[in-house]
This record gives structure tokens, C-alpha cells and sequence, in this order.
């Protein structure tokens, strides 16, 4: 172990929380903006529009189908166009979002879905409006389902982002490859990898928690 | 009160063949009544009472409530209309994200009203439907009866002229059930409000009903009193419940007869 490993590890986890906090934060609102058009303009939902549900899920399918890595090259010019660079970790937060942002529309779909249809129909007998029925009916009812939906998206953009040292993102993932891979420092290598791991227990129990915690306040039994 | 003319309303399956639901309803519910319609399981009962708040979009015919078309009516018309018009489902469709209280007052959230009146609306309510105590609860802490209770008074939270009611009592047991239907009469005299109720069970139709319609594949094949009905039944559905009823307390007093005893 050498004197530098502290300070490597330290400003590597303060670019990946930085990263990971932004592009879960971008990945969540896109994700949630598609997830809700997909289930709600479908036919049968609360605001039908077929041809907007198709394109829409087209779009998702498509970039979901494509390895990240192709996504951040593909991405490159985007990231150029709306951050001014295509290199360092504002650059690898615009394509982790847009990346993430597909696979979260397709879990917040299941977790809306799940939402008894029963529910939709009671909202609108008392005459709901379609916006009143998302915001105050579906995200309410789903909010367990979205809260562990959250916690796995932002689990895997954590992954992610060390995919994103590719494009010299920084972070946890760039110094294993930069350190551990490419100048053999297996110390390095190792505490990367327990810091990463470390990350991911953390994220998820908070998700488990907090996911939990909903839950028993609305099905606590006296 | 209501008014129903000429309604059809058909189901295209997967499988490209139709269903007609409804098929031609004619039907008329005095102000104040509590009628009650009566069919086998699949007759169009729920497709029914679920067409006169627009739930289900019907394909042809006109549905007066009130005096007003409700099949005119369009977007924010029709939501204002439906406000008028409560509901109440055998599954009672609460939502678990929010209190009995918060349940109450989500209809009045939506017609736009103030905190300070939906508090004393909600408090209100929850003591017609004998909640009160319960108001912070979650309905996953209530029993069946309780939830209905619960879902009657979200149904009457923005004080409708009707009340729809679908199956309300299937899901509960005979005591409850008789509970819940005393509660709708109770309502219907104080409020002098106006009871759709559909089922398919004889016991419910006997306990509140005044009038009464039975439905058979989406024909409306007898209307007239519930007296008339199990008196002097003509439609072949009618003969089949009463006969069913009345072959049920031949066996029992038999059964009883020999001693078996029930
Ligand atoms: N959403 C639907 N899609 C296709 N067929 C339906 C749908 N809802 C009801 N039906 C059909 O319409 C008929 C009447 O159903 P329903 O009104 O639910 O009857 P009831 O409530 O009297 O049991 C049945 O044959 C049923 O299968
Ligand atoms: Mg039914």
C-alpha cells in the first residue's frame, strides 16, 4: 500500500457520488416522464393516444438495445452540444442519463402498472382528471414499487459509471482501469473495488428502507 | 331522475368477434328511489350502471341524470357531472396510500374545495357512515365492512343525487351485508338520495329495494316492484331466481323436518 492511495480513493468516490447523484437525478425524471406517457396513452389507459404510446416505446427499445459503451460513443456530439465537452464526468452524466433513462421508463411502467385498475376507475367516478389521477393515484399507490425501481437504477448507473471511464469520465471505474489494469496496482484495484461494493450495499439498503418504511405505515396491523 | 333510452354498448374480443353487451335498455329510476337490477353473472349488469357515469363508453343512446345528457358531456362536463354521481365497488377500491380521512377527502380535493371544508365535510361523513374513530387509519386496518363504509362516504363526500352501487355487499358476509344495506337506506331517507344497485343476490333486492329491473343478455326483460317481482315473476330469469329461492327453503324446511336441523 503506498501514501497515495488515500487521496486517490477519496477524490475517485467524489466523482462517481457526483456523477451517480446527477445522472440519477436526470435518469429518474426522463425515466419517470416516459414511464408514465408509456401507461397512460396505451389503449384502455386514462389518456389514450396509440401513436404517441408506439413511438415512444419504439424510442425506449431502441437505445435499450444498445451496449453502453456504443451509447457513449454515439452520444459523444450530444454530450459536446449540451455540456460543452464530450470529455470528464459531465460528459459521462449525459449519457448515463440518457443511457439509464430507457431501462428506468421500463421498471416505472411495471410499477405503475401494478397499480390495481380498480383504483383508476374509483378516481375517476368522482370526476378526476387524468393529471389529478397520476399525481395523486398512480405515483402514491405505485411509490413502494417506484422507491425500489429508483434503488436499482441508480444501482446500476453506479455500474455504469465505471463503464464511463472510457471516455475518461473519472471516478471509481477509471481508476481501476487507469491504476489497477494498466500500471498493475492491484492495492488500488482491490480498494476500488471494496469502495464500489460498498456504495451498492449502501444504496440498496437505503432503497430497502425507505421502500419498507412506506410500506409498513400503510400496512401496519394493530 | 334517470332516464336511459335505447342504450347499446358492444365488446370487440381478441378474437375479432363482438359481444353485445347492452342491447336496446330502455329504463326509468324515479328521484329518490332505490332500484335495483338483477341478472345472472354476464347479463351486462356492471356494463350497465357503468355506462351511466361514462366508466364504459356506450355506442348508441342517451343516458338523462338530473335532466342533463350525460352523453353530451365532454371532458371537464363530464368530470363536473360525474362528481354528482358516486359510486361504490364490490372491491371498494380505496387507496392505500392515504388515510380513511385522506380517502374521504379525495373527491372533494378534486371539486377544488378548501382545507378547512374538507375537514368538516370529511368529519361530517365519517360520522353518517359511523367512522368516525377511525378517521387516521389505513384501509389495510379495516375489515370489509368497514372499507365499504369507507368507500360510501368517498362516494358521498361531494353530496351526489345518486349513488351507483356495483355489487357493493357481494364481497361481505350476511351480516355485514345487512349493515351496509341499512346504512344505504339510511342514507337514501336522510339524503334523499337516489340508489342504483345492482345484484345477484335475491336477500339484497328484498332488504331495500322499491323497484327493480332484470337485465338478461343486455336486455332489460322485466321492470316493475320487487314485490311484483317474487310474486308474479315472467321473465325466465326471474322464474329461475325465485325458483331457486324457493326450492332453497323447500330442501331447508325438509331437511328440517326430519330433525337434521341446519
Ligand atoms: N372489457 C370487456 N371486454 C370484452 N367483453 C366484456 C368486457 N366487459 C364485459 N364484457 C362482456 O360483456 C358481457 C356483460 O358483462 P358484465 O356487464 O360484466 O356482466 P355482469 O356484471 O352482469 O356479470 C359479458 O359477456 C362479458 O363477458
Ligand atoms: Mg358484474
Amino acid at each position: 500500500m503506498r501514501d497515495d492511495l488515500i487521496d486517490l480513493l477519496w477524490t475517485g468516490l467524489l466523482e462517481t457520488l457526483y456523477m451517480v447523484f446527477w445522472s440519477s437525478l436526470f435518469a429518474l425524471a426522463i425515466g419517470l416522464a416516459l414511464g408514465i406517457t408509456v401507461v397512460v396513452t396505451e389503449r384502455g389507459g386514462i389518456l389514450p393516444i396509440p401513436i404517441l404510446n408506439k413511438v415512444i416505446g419504439f424510442i425506449i427499445n431502441t437505445v435499450r438495445s444498445l451496449p453502453f459503451i456504443i451509447l457513449i460513443v454515439i452520444l459523444l456530439p450530444v454530450s459536446r452540444f449540451i455540456v460543452g465537452t464530450s470529455l470528464g464526468p459531465k460528459a459521462a452524466i449525459v449519457a448515463l442519463s440518457i443511457g439509464a433513462a430507457p431501462f428506468l421508463a421500463r421498471i416505472i411502467e411495471n410499477s405503475l402498472k401494478e397499480v390495481a385498475g380498480g383504483k383508476i376507475e374509483a378516481a375517476k367516478s368522482v370526476g378526476a382528471s387524468p393529471v389529478t389521477i397520476i399525481f395523486r393515484v398512480l405515483i402514491p399507490e405505485a411509490l413502494p414499487a417506484l422507491v425500489r425501481a429508483a434503488t436499482i437504477a441508480v444501482i446500476a448507473i453506479t455500474e455504469f459509471t465505471a463503464v464511463a471511464g472510457a471516455i475518461g469520465a473519472g471516478g471509481l471505474g477509471s481508476l481501476a482501469i487507469r491504476f489497477g489494469y494498466q500500471r498493475f496496482r492491484e492495492d488500488i484495484l482491490f480498494a476500488t473495488v471494496l469502495v464500489i461494493i460498498l456504495l451498492v450495499q449502501i444504496i440498496q439498503w437505503t432503497g430497502d428502507l425507505t421502500a419498507r418504511s412506506i410500506q409498513q405505515r400503510r400496512f401496519k396491523r394493530e | 331522475m334517470i332516464t336511459v333510452q335505447q342504450l347499446s354498448k358492444s365488446y370487440s374480443t381478441t378474437k375479432g368477434a363482438t359481444i353485445q353487451a347492452l342491447d336496446g335498455i330502455d329504463l326509468h329510476i324515479d328521484r329518490g328511489d332505490i332500484f335495483g337490477i338483477i341478472g345472472f353473472s354476464g347479463a351486462g349488469k356492471s356494463t350497465l350502471i357503468r355506462c351511466l357515469n361514462r366508466l364504459e363508453e356506450p355506442d348508441t343512446g342517451s343516458i338523462i341524470v338530473g335532466g342533463q345528457d350525460i352523453m353530451l358531456l365532454k371532458g371537464k362536463e363530464l368530470r363536473q357531472a360525474r362528481q354528482k354521481i358516486g359510486m361504490i365497488f364490490q372491491q371498494f377500491n380505496l387507496l392505500d396510500s392515504r388515510t380513511v380521512f385522506g380517502n374521504v377527502a379525495f373527491p372533494l380535493e378534486v371539486a377544488g374545495k378548501s382545507k378547512a371544508e374538507i375537514r368538516d365535510r370529511v368529519t361530517d361523513i365519517l360520522e353518517l357512515v359511523q367512522l368516525s374513530d377511525k378517521a387516521g387509519m389505513y384501509p389495510s386496518q379495516l375489515s370489509g365492512g368497514q372499507k365499504q363504509r369507507v368507500g360510501i362516504a368517498r362516494a358521498l363526500a361531494n353530496d351526489p343525487d345518486v349513488l351507483l352501487s356495483d355489487e357493493a355487499t357481494s364481497a361481505l358476509d350476511p351480516e355485514t351485508t345487512h349493515s351496509i344495506l341499512e346504512l344505504m337506506k339510511d342514507i337514501n331517507r336522510k339524503l334523499k338520495l337516489t340508489i342504483v344497485l345492482i345484484t345477484h343476490e335475491l336477500d339484497v333486492l328484498q332488504h331495500i329495494c322499491n323497484r327493480m329491473a332484470v337485465i338478461e343478455g343486455g336486455r332489460i326483460v322485466e321492470t316493475g316492484t320487487v314485490d311484483k317481482f317474487f310474486i308474479q315473476p315472467e321473465s325466465a330469469t326471474s322464474k329461475r331466481f325465485v325458483h331457486i329461492v324457493q326450492n332453497y327453503y323447500a330442501n331447508r324446511f325438509l331437511v328440517e323436518g326430519q330433525g337434521a336441523g341446519i
